[in-house]
């Protein structure tokens, strides 16, 4: 329980407007995009400056008080719910500034609460190029894409957040400052703690600030797409794009039943009778761009594409880059409860996995609308439900159940980009080990002996 | 039973549209008000969870509920861009009325929804009583944006720059108006809004200006009331009802093709608000309020659209201008071109967009009575972009925006001249 004392420390040191503590105001930092209940924290506090934020956690160490850290609260795996009642809240989102965008040396350094989309706009302004671009990036924070490994419609060729993550500055679970990595593009000095802190889903440190690699943006782009009449053939045209040894920056996947309704959304003007379409997007020199685009072109056709369309005009283009982004929301149009999953196979195991997906929803007897990073193997089989219908919902679960079993044995994984946390932490064991899951906790029992770092989250410890 | 069980049951009505909320936060990257307060219970998406989290008996503290929707300027930014299409404004609007009415209305806010916004002539009277007191309590700033402020006041106006009372309202100046139809044929009803009656004169002016120049005959009774938004807002339905009957009864058997607005929050209330709320009076008004809802438009729409004006080349030298695109018109009603339209008829005015023009300025209403600070941080952000744009005046089509903007404008020194685009329009005709 948090006492009266400890609420007057905290309002002490980050000022009163930082610190919430009314039942109404504690309500909103009790959920996150997952479809899991809400857990109502003790407290919530914003820290002002990344100092203050670690002198809280040291005072929650010393206090033994429980904490999860938050930025936008936009993740899918139920990573920024409270584990309990007497959790803190750590709010990253006062922490917003870009504190360096280096144009010579190609970085720039962050901290945890700047927006992803703004980020990318002022490393645009300054003529380069941050890829990662998860579906949250106007509300998500650089912080919580670091801590969930965000990825994002650019994966296949230009990698995910850890592939642009140089440097990182975190408080560990005592409240002392660490520091790994560095400015450079070449840095061996102690543990690569970076690799430690990507996907560590707020259980191993609180992240302060980050060093993010930045890019030349590409000279030219090109943008197709391609309308199937069937979804295999759209799935074989994907591996055969790989096969000819092309990585578009974006290679995405929608299905029928999507379709229909990002087209009802957006007005778009997609196929609306298409088994499936592709979008793609090969950018680079302008030569390459010409070549790979025509490459392009003839794998489609030979995987018997219907048509290929090319956008005539940035408008027309980004239009349907829109139309792919909006894919889950309107999808969540559909029936009240949306059930995300991001199940992941090697690129030539897409047609068997999109396949299973299909199936295994007949066979329960549940909707699902499936879109997602198909150069990357990361789909969204996105399952369309009624939580409050109980019936429902279980047959959606053993959906899921049964899905992963088969994405497992696809040599696939749980979870490409929304993380573990409290959603998929049963699965774990079953694509790992039982040896990986010790290991992890003992990680964990070293680094965070009085268990307050998202104690529950990913492998629980208590 | 007793009563926040009550009240619970209640809100629990609204069950089937707060559920699909699923949750994305995408509400925030364009709320005004988490833009200015960083809170999650002032986005959408906290709100809803509040409202549920009551209507579910998890919260039991209607006071602070009320409080949390209170902080929301109405603006339907959120739902505009809500991607599974929440209901939002809708479920707003009735939790309103529900807590509020549960909790009571302020005394204050019964005696100006209720009685002075509903009657027109005493509403008329108290506001002339008023203005030729106003040179004894206000005083001039010296800004382009001519506003007063009110030193004297500042317990209840605080440090507002807005323009003075006029010294003679519209339906004064110009008595009951019922023209005959000429020689093209159409006739309106010219619907001024409170502040196109008492405070932005010349707007309306420059509107009836621009109706007589293309032959349009004008209905404009003395009697109308208020359109009843600030009553909505304040989850006063009573008192908004009281204000649409009155209404109803002055347009009943008048005889008009279209009522047109220069206020975006009174187009967008007759036209999408009434026939919603009529539903609460007899058939026959609620048929009434149809047949209104049907013929209501934008004044810009109806001069792009059904007078047909056009934009024109700028001359030499022509004044840079730029647009602020109301809530009320660019949210709900995707009006967007038509006013600029109107803008650009005048060739002395050159246009220019400038960044955000569809985020909201922050005025909100009554919003900007309760929440004057943040109405300032979230006018500050527009400001900027208008200052930013290089434009010489800044035009829109909704008073309340005015007020704001020459509030904000003023306060910062900045030379930027406010106008409604049908003054802008009226100049040419000159």
């Amino acid at each position: 329980m948090l006492s009266q004392g400890m609420i007057n420390d905290i309002e002490e040191l980050l000022g009163k407007e930082n610190v919430k503590t009314s039942e109404a105001d504690r309500q909103t930092y009790a959920y996150d995009s997952a479809v899991l209940p809400s857990v109502t924290p003790a407290m919530v506090v914003f820290p002002p400056t990344t100092e203050k934020m670690g002198e809280c956690v040291k005072k929650f160490y010393e206090a033994g008080i429980p904490m999860t850290i938050r930025g936008a609260g936009t993740n899918l795996s139920g990573g920024t719910i409270p584990d309990s009642t007497d959790n803190v809240v750590i709010c990253t989102e006062k922490l917003n500034r870009i504190l360096e965008i280096n144009v010579n040396d190609l970085y720039a350094v962050v901290e945890p609460g700047v927006i992803t989309q703004k980020f990318a706009e002022a490393v645009a302004a300054k003529g380069l190029f941050y890829p990662p671009d998860p579906g949250s990036q106007s509300v998500s924070t650089m912080g919580g894409n670091i801590a969930e490994n965000a990825g994002g419609l650019r994966g296949l060729k230009y990698g995910v957040t850890k592939d642009y993550l140089m440097g990182i500055e975190f408080y560990d679970s005592t409240g002392a400052l660490v520091k790994s990595g560095s400015r450079t593009v070449k840095c061996v000095t102690g543990y690569n703690l970076c690799g430690l802190m990507i996907q560590s889903e707020g259980t191993l440190g609180v992240i302060s600030q980050a060093v993010m690699k930045l890019v030349p943006p590409p000279q030219a782009t090109r943008a197709l797409m391609a309308v199937f009449a069937d979804m295999q053939d759209a799935a074989d045209a994907v591996a055969g794009i790989i096969a000819a040894h092309i990585l578009p920056c974006t290679l995405e996947f929608l299905d029928n039943n999507t379709i229909v309704r990002v087209d009802d959304f957006t007005h778009a003007g997609l196929p609306r009778d298409a088994g499936a379409i592709l979008l793609i997007e090969v950018d680079g020199h302008p030569a390459q761009v010409a070549d790979e685009a025509e490459a392009v072109e003839k794998v489609l056709k030979a995987n018997k594409a219907v048509a290929v369309h090319v956008p005539k005009d940035a408008q027309e283009k980004a239009k349907l880059w829109e139309a792919r982004r909006q894919a889950l929301p309107v999808l969540a149009r559909a029936r009240p409860t949306t059930v995300l999953e991001d199940a992941t196979v090697p690129r030539s195991q897409i047609p068997a996995m999109l396949k299973a997906v299909n199936e295994i929803a007949a066979k329960n007897n549940v909707q699902v609308g499936t879109f997602g990073h198909a150069g990357d193997g990361n789909l969204h089989p996105t399952f369309l439900c009624d939580i409050r219908d109980k019936d429902e919902f279980r047959r959606v679960e053993n959906a899921v159940d049964e899905m992963f079993d088969v994405a497992i044995k696809l040599n696939g994984t749980l979870s490409g980009e929304h993380g573990i946390g409290t959603a998929k932490s049963k699965w774990l064991q079953k694509e790992t080990s039982a040896g990986t899951i010790e290991y992890s906790r003992r990680l964990r029992n070293a680094l965070d002996p009085k268990h307050l770092l998202n104690p529950t989250k990913m492998v629980e410890i208590s | 039973m007793n009563n926040l069980q009550a009240l619970a049951q209640r809100l629990m009505t609204l069950d089937d549209k707060i559920t699909a909320c699923m949750r994305c936060g995408m509400c925030k990257a364009v709320c005004p008000m988490f833009g200015a307060s960083g809170e999650e219970a002032d986005v959408a998406r906290g709100k809803l969870a509040l409202i549920n989290n009551l209507a579910h008996m998890l919260l039991d503290d209607p006071q602070a509920l009320a409080e949390k929707l209170g902080r929301c300027l109405l603006c339907s930014s959120c739902q505009a861009s809500c991607p599974p299409g929440v209901e939002i404004m809708p479920i707003f609007r009735e939790a309103r009325e529900l807590v509020y009415n549960y909790l009571g209305l302020s005394p204050v806010k019964k005696i100006i929804f209720g009685v002075l916004l509903a009657n027109p002539g005493l509403f008329n009277f108290s506001m002339r009583l008023g203005a030729p007191a106003q040179g004894l309590l206000f005083k001039k700033n010296d800004d382009v944006q001519k506003t007063v402020c009110a030193p004297m006041f500042n317990f209840f106006l605080g440090d507002r720059h807005i323009r003075p009372l006029a010294k003679k309202p519209l339906h004064a100046i110009h008595g009951h108006l019922d023209e005959p139809r000429k020689e093209n044929g159409v006739k309106v009803a010219f619907f001024p809004g409170c502040l196109g009656d008492k405070m932005y004169v010349e707007m309306s002016e420059a509107c009836l200006k621009a109706l007589k120049h293309h032959d349009v005959a004008v209905f404009m009774p003395t009697k109308i009331a208020c359109c009843g938004i600030p009553a909505i807002c304040s989850g006063d339905v009573k008192g908004m009802l009281k204000e649409l009957q009155a209404n109803l009864k002055v347009y009943k058997d008048a005889d008009f093709d279209y009522i047109v607005t220069p206020c975006a929050s009174c187009t967008s209330t007759i036209k999408e608000l009434w026939p919603e709320y009529a539903a609460r009076l007899s058939p026959e008004d609620q048929r009434l309020a149809e047949d209104i809802s049907r013929k209501t438009m934008d004044i810009n729409v109806f001069m792009a659209d059904v007078l047909g004006v056009k934009p024109s080349e700028p001359k030499r030298g022509a004044k840079k201008v730029t647009y602020h695109d109301p809530c009320h018109l660019v949210k709900s009603m995707g009006v967007t071109s038509e006013p600029r339209a109107v803008a650009k008829a005048n060739p002395d005015y050159e246009f220019t967009e400038m960044k955000e023009h569809d985020r909201c300025c922050g005025c909100g209403g009554s919003f900007n009575l309760f929440h004057y600070d943040y109405s300032r941080k979230i006018g500050q952000r527009k400001r900027d972009n208008i200052v930013d744009s290089g434009a010489e005046v800044v035009a829109t089509s909704c008073p309340a925006c005015m007020m704001q903007l020459e509030d904000v404008l003023s306060h910062n020194g900045d030379p930027v001249k406010v106008k409604h685009t049908m003054e802008l329009y009226a100049e040419s005709l000159d």
